[in-house]
């Protein structure tokens, strides 16, 4: 590893892209996201690589639609209405099994909304805004360290399971600057023997996501649902922060989760019994692990920058067995460690009167 | 009278059985008449031709044509409505030793995919275009085209498509050579056999240009849809030779002098800045500095805290620093959050600072409420306005733009003032990771004397008038 430098959320994508061994990137300005284009056309041309401005994000899902099909390990990044506008290049990409990474750095909506952070893309993402039965690999960093990190994960991830894989960042995360620490060397990029590169070797193959048979289209529906089976099995990952013997658990991503992790030190400071789980994965999402704390603490608060879209993810993970509650802001505010903390509170004070 | 022997040999670009389609593998899903085949023929003849069936990717569209792939034995692609020129750009560019062949449909490329042919051909992509012009929606059951002719009917055009709902239809070739890019364009039909002839030759001179890098070529092909027209095979390709080419006239419309796209030479070797490990340990006194940098957009504000953000660094301590951003424009009011810790950072907000550095008034009123208690605040002013003065906190005010423009000659350099100021009253980093900060991240020289002398005078400036 190098040396921490002190660099921006959005470029540490980048270079955690590019020494992942990305070598293409295809992608539309828009703020929050737009100094990952900005640092792709910066290095990739120096790495004999392809950087390219598309004319819209539909261009650009499909352009990185062509270079996955090649066999290079190609991104694109965007934000809210961009990435509404990916949808449908996302699903053919889940359909026909090409392997991409999305960094998505969220912004106010719905519509133009603004510019300010905020995590209402969780359902186009997570939940698949496209059409048909599909699901992007979703990883979430709270910190710049981890947008390198995982976004090196993301790549090795989408090679794995042949899917698109998708850094869902608020605005925060991407606009912030910490000291990160990047790899030295540059990663090898696994052999893609079903990629399209027009030699004689890979001639035979090709890349669809069209099935006309119902049977044909059953079967591999089904072979899609196993690799995301198999993801939720091996792929889950999930920080716990004085969890397991707390009796309010806060869950909560990305910038949430920094404040949150302030909000825990703060109650354990006043004898509070608060923990946080952390979702590092939110498709996979880390429902055991959920499900297993609801088996002692007694409540759990979904905290998010959106009327609640994760927040159906704890609850289906908790089962009913313990109350799930969200505190939630909206239109790009964010909520103070002290407001949580007030709110947390009150909780507690309700449980120890009941 | 000479004999005539009849050759009929598939191409070998061809597969000999198509075992990608589900069923009757010995023939195309094509209608009798229909020009896909046709067109097949004449661009698997032309691989054939040419010997790149190793090298040749066939994109192919939604239409008729999306099972392209069940006949050449080539790489193949099958993409979304429209966007075969985007997927085209990007495997072309991935792999340039490839032949692309992108394969489109009137509704296809002149309709939902009119910006991505556009502006592949306007970026003179070096990859060959086949538009299948017939008129008509095919697969879809006969729905009116962006080409559909004037008064042609279509299942959405009952009566025939009107100058005044729908408007005139599309001429994608004249569109596309208003544009310097395309290296190569030409209209053929399937008219006729001497049409298809030219056809043939159209299509071997396009593949031809990607394969001398000439760049982006394009060839329509005005074809029969008998099935959907309603017509018998023969009438169908009369309608094409006598009342398609009225519209859509013939020939070569673009043919550039040639020129070709260079070959990519690899690039020396490149590496990221591996950064170096911090200049001091961390201290063993315990820091925890909550700092909002605040002024207006243009003052340097998000400068300011980024240097104090990487001094810390170089001083060994967690540091974390979060701007207020939006729209790119100057003026409005800017800040940005700093934290300098000797335990991690947690959060990066800092909603109560224990430091408050307002470089105008706005930015005062705005945050001087949030300070800590037992926090200190630094105004850019004679002094702190009487209205919203606390008695809580530890201010200090100083008229520091004019003291910037008296001592470093430029107002631009208050923010430096203000960083002398701050480590005169608080020793906040030690002078050495703001000197190195200071060298990492203002790259000019004239601007590091510049911003050198207004820290210095800042700080001198606090002992004479603020020390006690």
């Amino acid at each position: 590893m190098t040396h921490k430098q002190l660099v921006k959320g959005n470029e540490a994508v980048v270079r955690g892209a590019i020494l992942a061994g990305c070598r293409a990137f295809y992608g539309y300005p828009i703020t929050p996201a737009s100094e990952i284009a900005e640092g792709a056309a910066r290095y990739l041309p120096q790495l004999g690589g392809t950087f390219l401005q598309a004319e819209s994000e539909t261009a650009a899902i499909n352009m990185l639609y062509g270079a996955a099909s090649a066999g290079l390990r190609s991104m694109t990044a965007s934000s809210g209405p961009g990435m509404s506008l990916m949808q449908e290049g996302i699903s053919y990409l889940a359909g026909a099994e090409l392997p991409c990474v999305i960094a998505d750095i969220t912004r106010g909506g719905p519509g133009l909304g603004n510019l300010n952070p905020e995590q209402g893309d969780y359902f186009q993402v997570v939940k698949g805004g496209g059409h048909g039965c599909y699901r992007n690999i979703v990883l979430a960093p709270d910190s710049c360290q981890e947008m390198a990190d995982l976004t090196a994960l993301a790549f090795e991830l989408a090679d794995k399971y042949r899917n698109p894989a998708v850094i869902l960042a608020d605005g925060y995360i991407g606009q912030m600057m910490e000291p990160v620490a990047f790899s030295s060397e540059f990663s090898a990029v696994p052999e893609k023997n079903w990629a399209v590169k027009g030699t004689p070797q890979t001639r035979p193959n090709f890349v669809t996501s069209i099935h006309l048979e119902a049977d044909a289209l059953e079967r591999h529906v089904r072979a899609l649902e196993s690799k995301y089976i198999a993801m939720g099995r091996d792929e889950v990952r999930y920080e716990a922060f004085h969890a397991d013997d707390a009796e309010v658990v806060l869950v909560g991503y990305g910038i949430v989760a920094r404040i949150l992790k302030q909000v825990v030190t703060q109650a354990r400071g006043l004898g509070l019994s608060v923990g946080l789980l952390r979702p590092i994965t939110l498709f996979p999402f880390p429902s055991l692990a959920l499900g297993a704390l609801s088996r002692h603490a007694s409540r759990f608060i979904a905290v998010e920058l959106s009327t609640g879209q994760m927040v159906e993810d704890v609850r289906l993970a908790v089962e009913g067995r313990k109350p799930v509650e969200l505190f939630s802001r909206v239109g790009g505010n964010v909520p103070t460690a002290a407001e949580v903390l007030t709110f947390v509170r009150s909780r507690v004070q309700e449980l120890c009167h009941a | 009278m000479p004999e005539y022997r009849p050759v009929q040999e598939r191409s070998r670009s061809f597969f000999p059985l198509f075992e990608r389609k589900p069923d009757n593998q010995n023939a195309t899903h094509y209608c009798p008449g229909c020009g896909h085949g046709i067109v097949h023929k004449l661009i698997a003849r032309a691989i054939d031709d040419l010997g790149i069936q190793d090298r040749a990717i066939l994109i192919s569209p939604v239409g008729c044509s999306v099972f392209a792939y069940f006949y050449f034995d080539t790489g193949n692609v099958q993409v979304a409505h429209g966007r075969a020129p985007a997927v085209a750009t990007a495997i072309k560019r991935a792999r340039p030793d490839a032949i692309v062949i992108s394969y489109q449909g009137d509704g296809d490329l002149a309709a939902i995919g009119t910006a991505e042919i556009l502006h592949a051909a306007a970026r003179d992509e070096n990859f060959t275009t086949i538009f299948i012009n017939n008129a008509i929606y095919g697969m879809t059951g006969g729905q009116l085209a962006p080409t559909s002719m004037v008064g042609q009917k279509s299942t959405t055009t009952p009566a025939g498509r009107s100058i005044w709902n729908e408007g005139y239809p599309l001429h994608v070739c004249e569109v596309l050579n208003t544009l310097d890019g395309p290296a190569y364009i030409e209209r053929v039909a399937l008219g006729d056999n001497k049409m298809i002839l030219y056809a043939a030759k159209a299509i071997r001179a396009a593949i031809q240009a990607q394969m001398d890098r000439r760049g982006f070529s394009f060839v329509e092909v005005l074809s029969p849809c008998p099935t959907v027209w309603g017509k018998d095979p023969v009438a169908a390709q009369q309608w094409v030779r006598d009342e398609m080419t009225k519209v859509y006239p013939l020939g070569v419309i673009r043919d550039r002098d040639p020129w070709t796209h260079p070959i990519p030479v690899p690039p020396p070797p490149f590496a990221f800045p591996s950064g170096a490990p911090p200049l001091l340990a961390k201290p063993d006194e315990p820091v925890d500095y909550r700092i909002k940098v605040a002024g207006f957009g243009g003052q340097g504000v998000l400068l300011l805290g980024e240097l104090l953000a990487e001094a810390g660094l170089q001083a060994g301590l967690s540091v974390s620093w979060l701007p207020s951003y939006g729209p790119e424009m100057r003026s409005g009011t800017s800040h940005c959050h700093v934290r300098l810790s000797s335990e991690e950072v947690d959060s990066p907000l800092v909603t109560n600072p224990n430091v408050l550095i307002a470089l105008n008034e706005p930015s005062l009123r705005k945050f001087l409420h949030t300070v800590e208690p037992g926090g200190w605040v630094f105004f850019n002013g004679d002094a702190i306005p009487a209205d919203c003065a606390r008695a809580d906190v530890r201010a200090v005010a100083l008229p520091m733009t004019s003291l910037a423009v008296q001592t470093a000659g430029d107002a631009k350099a208050t923010n430096m003032v203000m960083l002398g100021v701050v480590q005169q009253a608080l020793h906040l980093l030690p002078a050495a990771a703001v000197d190195q900060a200071m060298h990492s991240l203002i790259h000019s020289e004239r601007w590091l004397a510049i911003d050198h002398m207004a820290l210095n005078a800042g700080s001198h400036r606090y002992q004479e008038r603020c020390h006690v």
